[in-house]
């Protein structure tokens, strides 16, 4: 593919819409241009600008929430139970009357609502993720990807001092394969962070830490795998820590055990 | 790639995880939000008295995505919306993106604010499309069911609101570095 053929299917390679002969034509060429892959980029940036910013901007108002979902599941259970295609959308009844129909829909809208709070947590892991991803590919992509170049922790953790709002621990690289490069400022969901570039072979390993409280959600422990990059993250000492790299999960895991050694001591 | 959604279930076990989805939406919609929450209300009720003609194993979140928006068509700021006419000929064929096209000014004013100013002063038949594909990461398939017209027009519509919305916010970049 040329750059203008390129540029025709920018879009669609960016809204994931290519088939797979076209896909792998684009892929190609956009290895190779680079002009053509910081267009890429730039539209990939913004879609995802464009969905933090709009997806953030409204949510239901807890009272409308209950009330909606109070009127779905009586309506929905008027439906079940006595169907009459006349009877009104909004039954205005007791709500509280313990026949036993009731308290099974009562139990299943509670089951609902757990099962709503998982999948509302489930789509803030993967938003997370996905910003976190995009941290650390804008990071490697940068013409200076840390702003602190030393191996030496003695000197890279002193750098952070005054520009967080919190500190944190080293390990000692010395016994390891992974070889600090440096480290930088990063910006997640409002909040100023440490991130730490290592090196493994030919791979890179960006290490996230930010502040759980300044975090909208708790995500929990986990490891991902999305696009071939590995995730894993945890809390600990009040402190969210992300570990994201092509490199193998189990070399992940590693690097991951090494932060938690040193945070612990 | 798109996915191929296929939904089964009782109407609450499909419709409450869209909930916000479908008010956020509706928000954007009507830029009101007493307006929204009516639009919810009326689409979700609507949703749940013709649930009978929605087909098991089909796709549920393009079906209640489309309840709610034609009910939004049919309101008093959708009527509105729909009367203001897009300016440029829809059937006229899309520039591919510009080489040099603007997209670093864009990048360092992408700041959540002028993002949502922005996409609140887009058309309403722009606004919509952009909504459903990035922030509702629809496929064209998707949007195309959801808004009831052919994908080509999805595709035109969504190459030439993202050209409106890199100029509504270059604008505003140059604006706020005044």
């Amino acid at each position: 593919m040329t750059c203008d053929e390129v540029a025709a299917k920018l879009e669609l390679y960016a809204d994931s819409e290519l088939a797979a002969p076209e896909l792998a034509a684009a892929e190609s060429h956009l290895r190779s241009c680079a002009s053509c892959a910081a267009r890429a980029l730039a539209l990939m940036q913004t879609k995802r600008a464009i969905r933090v910013a709009a997806s953030a901007r409204f949510t239901p108002s807890p009272e409308f929430r209950r009330c909606m979902e109070q009127n779905i599941a009586s309506a929905a259970a008027s439906q079940h139970l006595a169907p009459s295609p006349s009877s009104p959308a909004f039954p205005s009844r007791a709500w509280f009357s313990f026949s036993l129909p009731r308290l099974a829909v009562a139990a299943v809208a509670v089951v609902l609502l757990v099962a709503a709070a998982l999948w509302v947590n489930h789509s803030a892991r993967e938003n997370q993720l996905t910003e976190i991803a995009d941290l650390h590919v804008a990071a490697l992509a940068s013409a200076n990807p840390v702003d602190v170049v030393s191996t030496d922790k003695h000197t890279v953790k002193p750098w952070f001092a005054g520009k967080l709002p919190f500190s944190f621990n080293l390990p000692e690289m010395q016994n390891s394969p992974f070889v600090l490069v440096g480290g930088r400022v990063a910006y997640f969901q409002h909040s100023s962070g440490a991130q730490l570039l290592f090196n493994l072979r030919k791979h890179q390993l960006s290490v996230f830490i930010f502040k759980e409280e300044g975090l909208p959600f708790s995500v929990g422990t986990f490891a991902a795998t999305r696009l071939s990059m590995h995730t894993e993250s945890w809390s600990q000492g009040g402190l969210r820590y992300f570990i994201v790299s092509d490199a193998p999960a189990a070399d992940v895991h590693a690097l991951g055990e090494l932060m938690r050694q040193a945070a612990r001591s | 790639m798109a996915e191929t959604q296929s939904d089964s279930g009782s109407f609450e076990e499909l419709a409450l995880p869209l909930f916000d989805r479908l008010y956020s939406f509706a928000r954007w919609l009507t830029q009101d939000r007493s307006e929204a929450e009516d639009l919810v209300q009326e689409a979700c009720m609507k949703a749940l008295k013709g649930f009978d003609s929605y087909r098991q194993g089909t796709n549920f979140r393009a079906w209640i995505f489309r309840i709610l928006r034609n009910t939004f068509l049919t309101s008093r700021s959708g009527l509105h919306a729909a009367a203001l006419s897009l300016d440029s000929d829809e059937s006229a064929p899309v520039e591919p993106l510009a080489h040099g096209t603007p997209e670093s000014i864009l990048i360092s004013s992408l700041e959540r604010q002028a993002i949502q100013t922005a996409l609140g002063e887009l058309p309403v038949q722009y606004r919509e499309v952009i909504l459903l594909c990035d922030v509702e990461e629809m496929s064209y398939q998707e949007i195309a069911e959801t808004l009831a017209m052919p994908i080509g027009t999805v595709m035109s519509r969504l190459s030439r609101g993202r050209k409106a919305m890199r100029k509504l916010l270059t604008e505003s970049n140059i604006r706020s570095s005044a």
